[in-house]
């Protein structure tokens, strides 16, 4: 697969149909992989693909890249969870589908704790999205390279995510909250789950405006509280569960739980998955006149 | 707007001692500000907790303003526009409504009491349903005490 990767790649550049090609490569002490960008045709054997390729480069399709834009136009080496993403870019018109080449790798899973992967790629040490992943085959790219996976998720969704959700769902107010704030006191206001997402791609972020300064910037309760919820109702509709921001986090936040629990309420209230296709509007953006309102009093 | 917070932790209290909770109205300008006037001009009385913002329209009320409220002190929101159909700028209260689902969802799962945030529909002839609104809501947060938990938040 790595091969044939690069023999893609190679052939992209040497027509110079594609000025660069965006994939993964291996660290300095080959323990992790890392974004590389690959200019010229004699540089494609950094290519990489194994399961620590877990990043997720849609973000280098976004207008937060600039310099990478101006390379020229990209072909990217993405996992159908980063293809989901760039489905979403298309559909907010932040992308054309003819703007980039999409070399879709069928994926058999990715692995939760790089850092102490040791080869091999067992179910026990994927993230939660590989268990019910159903896009192991890429739906939209240009080419697929692998072989056809015949994985099937299961079908109600399992993992860890989803049994939290369920015990935190169970849980009464005062208990969400106290775990919540519990949660969220760690948050350092880093903003890395911002920096890694390739959905949060506006120039200029909420909690950077100061006349007035809406969100607290200092690591306080309150503010901290105030920037969680609002970045998780920014992708209410648009978060496809990609895991970068909790992956990101440094003080182990569990976002994912708050992004899967907004997914699944999208999908109950207006039967919605983003990132599958890119033609159809995104939930937020579009409205029935019989959407639920029981609670409007 | 100043980012004052009520640090003595408690809103307000009558002359009995009585806790008078704060509660915010976010309001549209087309139907329920002026279903508000109309319980003025027709001289209906109702608790005076409210405080009432005015704008456009329901589609123009960020989430943010909400939390924003919640962290300046409120015991209670209250977001109000025209009814489904009604609005002036045709669609801006349904896409209004859709953000309000994920928004109520949200919070209920940050653990947010619900009693605390009430959405409604009140059109510019309503004014005895604004009054019963208002009466209703702040009877419900005055029974509920003030909202320690996000004020608390140190």
């Amino acid at each position: 697969m790595e091969n044939a990767l690069r023999q893609k790649a190679k052939e992209l550049l040497e027509s110079g149909d594609v000025k660069v090609v965006i994939g993964y490569g291996w660290n300095r002490a080959k323990t992790r992989t890392t974004p590389v960008f690959i200019t010229r045709p004699a540089d494609v054997d950094k290519l990489v693909w194994n399961p620590l390729c877990v990043n997720n480069l849609s973000i280098y399709l976004t207008r937060k890249f600039k310099d990478i834009l101006a390379l020229g136009k990209p072909a990217i080496v993405a996992k159908g969870c980063d293809i989901r993403n760039i489905v979403v870019l298309i559909t907010e018109a932040q992308i054309k589908r003819e703007d980039a080449v999409i070399i879709g790798m069928t994926c058999e899973g990715v692995v939760y704790r790089q850092e102490l992967w040791k080869g091999g790629l067992k179910p026990e040490m994927m993230p939660t999205k590989c268990h019910n992943c159903d896009v192991r085959n890429p739906h939209v790219s240009d080419f697929t390279i692998g072989e056809r996976s015949t994985f099937t998720p299961p079908e109600t969704p399992t993992g860890m995510v989803f049994d939290k959700i369920k015990a935190i769902d169970a849980m009464d107010a005062s208990e969400r909250w106290n775990f919540w704030v519990g949660e969220f006191s760690r948050c350092i206001k880093c903003y890395a789950c911002r920096q890694v997402c390739s959905l949060c791609y506006c120039e200029r972020c909420i909690t950077e405006k100061n006349m007035p300064q809406w969100i607290e910037t200092s690591a306080h309760p309150r503010g901290n509280l105030s920037w969680n919820l609002t970045r998780a109702m920014h992708l209410v509709g648009r978060c496809t569960f990609c895991g970068e921001c909790e992956r990101a986090c440094p003080v182990n936040i569990p976002l994912n739980l708050v992004n899967q629990k907004m997914i699944q309420v999208v999908d109950s209230a207006f039967e919605f998955k983003s990132g599958y296709d890119e033609k159809t509007h995104p939930p937020m953006i579009v409205f029935k006149p019989d959407d639920k309102d029981d609670f409007i009093k | 707007m100043s980012g004052h917070t009520d640090t003595t932790g408690h809103s307000g209290t009558t002359q009995s001692g009585a806790f008078e909770p704060k509660i915010m109205a976010f309001v549209c300008n087309w139907c329920t500000y002026a279903g508000a006037d109309l319980a003025g001009t027709s001289r209906m009385e109702y608790r005076p907790n409210v405080r009432i913002i005015k704008l456009p329209c329901t589609g123009r009320i960020d989430p943010l303003f909400i939390i924003k409220a919640f962290e300046n002190g409120a015991d209670g929101v209250l977001v109000s526009g025209c009814h489904p159909g009604d609005c002036h700028y045709t669609t801006g209260n349904y896409h209004a409504r859709r953000r309000w689902i994920g928004f109520k969802k949200l919070l209920e799962f940050a653990g947010i009491d619900m009693r605390r945030l009430h959405f409604s529909w009140v059109s510019a002839s309503e004014a005895i349903k604004w009054v019963d609104l208002i009466n209703n809501v702040t009877d419900e947060i005055k029974n509920l005490g003030p909202f320690m938990e996000y004020k608390g938040l140190k």
